[in-house]
């Protein structure tokens, strides 16, 4: 059956793609859906097909829009359907499962606790604070997304459970530093973004589909059948906007055939595809594929690829009508953010650095090395490891029976058999590369500043140290590379470090104390490493200037060696300079001329200074 | 759990897929690691892995499935086979696949005190890990930059020596654990240990389609499969049972492949010409590409089959170039392309595995 009685919409042109447009907002012909009404679709074609579409990332602040986001996505789920809140830093044993302490000890053998993800099992996660999960975190939660089951090998337990879940990532970042992991994210079909959503619209009802349209959906998803041209389409469009994951497109075919179940139809349609390429491809865009004609007009608003109702009217606009590819690119176009497409303009910023990057430096911290366990009641600071402390009591469990006066209980535990974990702790460093990019360095010495940087990355990497990557010139600084261990990451961003402009040194400096500070709350140690001939033209607010520029870097400088930062300048000047040599005074930081220091002695230098 | 995604199935990603049929016929290789891109189906293919694998024959009741050749004698059941005269009873079984999931313990690596049997009967037995399970097959890790580094350092110990040596809480064991390492990973999350690295015989780097035809078919499978998981299996099977027996046919036929000197004599100066350290490279060279041969149904290694395996054995093993824009990938390419001239390795790999 199709189209015009099933359990379709009722609504049914406001919620087909484009034809959302013509039909709710009449007056506002070119804004396209609103992004609250975006958030309710994505809500809804998660409910109709939540494994195959994996999830859904919220970006909002907790507030009574998201609240009422959340409230219409619950309600779209049968009362029964399992759903999970998990905090960022929810623990293994929660998460995946582990041994149940206590019925372990009621029972006197090991009784394992199911964990989060295998008890929602037919329902969904709750990631709160997205941008903080580690990546670990991350990697166990995306483990059991693809084998559909939680393989678990702890605590002696070696179990396996089947569980199939949909993820709905709160992301509630701020900053471009921050975002959740991109290995989780790559793996839900849509993010949307209710930043600017005011409550006035939210409290609305748009006449979104209700938990009756998803059920119906639900029985019919598994007959929507789609088209090998459409197919091709959405992998063209997610082609022509830069999106290297293969799974981009295959979600955009499921979202399609979710639309179309959802508008009781059993075959996906044009309408379905230019809402999937929207709602699925748009946020994954890499690059802007090059316009059709005239660069210089408005982006187009989408055509309307064929009238609500009729079928056979389409052929009338036949000549200029757009190729369906364009109907699809445009919809995404559409729904790109207006900050996204600026960011992608500018060349010197990667669109691949903004994301999944605040899981690694969170994941730093765990990954302090267990050397072991030692005999020692738990104290302060110290964790009870209980399975090591079973496994000290288990083999003098009978003797102990036989001489108890407490017959009934079923493991007997001593002072003696408590075991605590050990780690071994070990600061980490995070170096903050301030890396000169203006005018007066490009010319002559940024390839081997580069280079420098490259090497000491290396060493970085060899160490297990994070780094990161502050780039400055023309007006300002920018963070290039957020704190990563990853070298290919900081090689890239390296490379896509362009030269000329004016020398904003203050703005490097500036940007390079609040990265220092977040390092310290974090407990790492950070090292600033500048490369730098030293002579600022661009005061710290952006303005001109040789003598107001120079004051502005001395007395960050200033700020800076009161805050007790270890620090190298690095001389890229093509002789040893006043000028740079100042500035390490006053940083109270070590000074390396790069005329004379070839690479390896410049790495030196810095192991010297972080030792 | 459904079963996995056929092998044969998988579009593309030829050198992935050539890498573990080598690793799978020439266990000596040292395993293979998968870099790359998300969504690109590494551990697709590592998983679909088992399912070529000719089943192997074991003592029964070893639960380190001792080939009966060579029992260790740990186990009751592979002590009385070790005994002389003894015959042990044996059962085939398939190569065992053992994932290492993150968030894995090091008690269920390695092994520890049975905790149900010494809680229920004051029993002081030795419960084996995935080590033991792994013996004779395959390890692998997802996302193995993300593996604690406590947990690297004890499969480097093993890897190294083949032995699990457990001594804790009064237990002391040593068994043996000889397995192909296979390892996954997005090198944006992170990179891996040099030293883990190095344990690697082979490399690839995996990228997703940028051909739409490609990413077309990989779309149609990925739904057909999901869609109807047996239909799908079915219709998969002669694919999957012709590749199986080539495994098995190139297994059997290994020691009779002939790796004739001036392809030796070539693979030294690749090395040579790259600056690869130590002899670990040129091994693995030569091996691969036998194995390849072997694959082929060749009756010896060629010089076109040193050139196809040559970008998996080598690309991990030069040294950092810093200032080196182009990436390891692409200077081994370029050596081959001096020294055998024509097509670069990866063209050829490609041919290869159509």
């Amino acid at each position: 059956m199709s189209g015009q009685d099933g359990p379709g919409l009722e609504h049914g042109a406001h919620w087909r793609g484009d034809m959302l447009v013509a039909d709710s907002l009449p007056f506002e012909a070119d804004t396209g859906p609103t992004a609250w009404q975006n958030a309710l679709l994505a809500a809804a074609l998660f409910a109709v097909d939540p494994v195959g579409l994996g999830g859904i990332t919220i970006h909002a602040h907790a507030g009574p829009v998201r609240d009422q986001w959340q409230a219409y996505l619950d309600s779209l789920w049968p009362a029964d359907t399992p759903r999970r809140l998990a905090p960022p830093n929810i623990a293994d044993d929660r998460l995946i499962g582990g041994l149940d302490i206590a019925a372990t000890l009621r029972a006197g053998h090991p009784v394992a606790d199911r964990g989060l993800l295998a008890e929602a099992d037919g329902g969904f996660v709750l990631l709160a604070m997205a941008e903080r999960v580690p990546l670990s975190t991350a990697a166990r939660i995306t483990a059991a997304m693809d084998r559909g089951a939680v393989v678990l090998q702890r605590d002696g337990l070696a179990i396996t459970m089947p569980t199939r879940f949909g993820v709905v990532a709160l992301d509630e970042s701020i900053g471009e530093d921050e975002s959740p992991p991109s290995g989780l994210t790559d793996r839900l079909a849509f993010a949307v973004d209710l930043h600017g959503v005011s409550w006035g619209e939210a409290s609305q009802d748009a006449g979104a589909p209700d938990a009756d349209k998803i059920a119906a959906a639900r029985a019919r998803l598994a007959g929507v059948s789609v088209a090998d041209e459409i197919i091709r389409r959405l992998s063209a469009v997610s082609l022509e906007l830069g999106i290297p994951s293969a799974r981009a497109p295959f979600f955009a075919v499921r979202a399609a055939c979710a639309a179309a179940a959802l508008d009781g139809r059993d075959e996906v349609k044009e309408a379905d595809a230019v809402l999937a390429s929207r709602l699925v491809l748009a946020h994954r865009a890499q690059q802007i594929p090059a316009p059709p004609q005239n660069e210089e007009s408005q982006e187009p608003p989408p055509e309307p690829p064929e009238p609500p109702e009729g079928q056979g009217e389409t052929e009338q606009k036949e000549a200029e009508a757009p190729s369906p590819e364009d109907i699809l690119l445009a919809a995404a176009k559409a729904a790109i953010p207006d900050g996204l497409l600026d960011s992608l303009r500018a060349p010197n910023i990667r669109a691949g650095g903004a994301a999944g990057h605040a899981g690694a430096l969170a994941n730093a911290k765990e990954r302090g090395r267990p050397i072991g366990v030692r005999a020692q009641a738990p104290r302060a600071g110290a964790r009870l490891n209980v399975i090591e402390t079973l496994r000290a009591a288990a083999p003098w469990q009978r003797l102990r029976q036989s001489t108890s006066s407490a017959p009934e209980r079923r493991v007997i535990i001593r002072p003696e058999d408590f075991r605590v974990t050990r780690f071994k702790q070990r600061s980490e460093t995070m170096t903050i590369f301030v890396v000169d990019a203006s005018g007066s360095t490009a010319l002559t010495r940024l390839a081997e500043a580069k280079g420098a940087v490259e090497l000491l990355l290396a060493d970085c990497y060899v160490r297990r140290d994070q780094v990161a990557l502050i780039g400055f010139r023309g007006r300002a600084a920018e963070l290039l590379l957020p704190p990563t261990r990853s070298l290919t990451r900081a090689k890239r961003s390296l490379a896509g470090l362009p030269g000329g402009g004016g020398t904003p040194l203050a703005s490097g400096l500036s940007e390079g104390l609040k990265l220092a500070g977040s390092a310290k709350r974090k407990g790492q140690t950070p090292i600033l490493v500048l490369l730098t001939d030293g002579r600022a033209n661009v005061a710290l607010d952006g303005s001109g200037g040789r003598q107001r520029a120079q004051d502005d870097a001395q007395s960050l400088a200033r700020m800076i060696r009161a805050e007790g930062l270890l620090g190298i300048v690095i001389d890229t000047s093509p002789r040893a300079q006043k000028p740079a040599q100042q500035l390490a005074d006053a940083l109270g930081a070590r000074y390396v001329p790069l005329p004379f220091a070839n690479a390896a002695s410049v790495s030196q230098a810095v192991r010297a200074v972080s030792a | 759990m459904a079963a996995p995604y056929p092998f044969s199935a998988i579009v593309g990603q030829d050198e992935m897929k050539l890498a573990l049929m080598i690793a799978a016929i020439d266990p000596s290789i040292g395993g293979v690691l998968a870099f790359g891109e998300r969504g690109t189906g590494k551990s697709t293919a590592v998983r679909a892995l088992a399912a070529l694998l000719p089943p192997i024959e074991a003592i029964e009741g070893c639960p380190y499935h001792c080939d009966p050749a060579k029992p260790c004698g740990l186990s009751e059941a592979c002590a009385a086979a070790a005994e002389r005269g003894a015959t042990p009873s044996v059962h085939t079984i398939s190569v065992p696949v053992v994932d290492l999931p993150l968030g894995a313990t090091e008690d269920r690596i390695v092994g520890a005190l049975d905790l149900e049997r010494a809680l229920t009967r004051g029993e002081k037995a030795f419960e084996p890990g995935l080590l033991a399970y792994a013996n004779r097959g395959f390890l692998y890790i997802d996302e193995a930059n993300l593996l604690e580094d406590h947990l690297v350092d004890l499969l480097l110990d093993v890897a190294a020596t083949g032995q699990n040596i457990v001594e804790r809480e009064g237990l002391s064991i040593r068994h043996p654990a000889r397995f192909v390492l296979v390892g996954s990973g997005n090198p944006e999350e992170g990179e891996l240990r040099p030293q883990l690295l190095d344990r690697f015989g082979l490399f690839v780097e995996v990228a997703a389609p940028r051909d739409l035809d490609e990413r077309v078919q990989v779309i149609r499978r990925r739904d057909a499969f999901e869609r109807d998981p047996s239909a799908f299996h079915e219709a998969w099977q002669a694919e999957e049972d012709g590749l199986r027996a080539s495994i098995a046919g190139a297994k059997e036929s290994l020691n009779e492949v002939d790796v004739p000197d001036e392809v030796v004599a070539r693979a030294a100066e690749l090395c040579v010409s790259l600056g690869t350290d130590g002899l670990r490279g040129e091994l693995t060279l030569i091996r691969a590409a036998r194995a390849l041969a072997a694959l082929e149904g060749a009756p010896a290694a060629t010089q076109d089959h040193l050139r196809r395996v040559a970008p998996a054995a080598l690309r991990h093993r030069l040294r950092r170039d810093p200032l080196d824009e182009a990436g390891s990938g692409v200077r081994v390419d370029r050596a081959i392309g001096e020294i055998f001239g024509g097509e670069t390795g990866r063209d050829a790999a490609r041919t290869a595995a159509q």
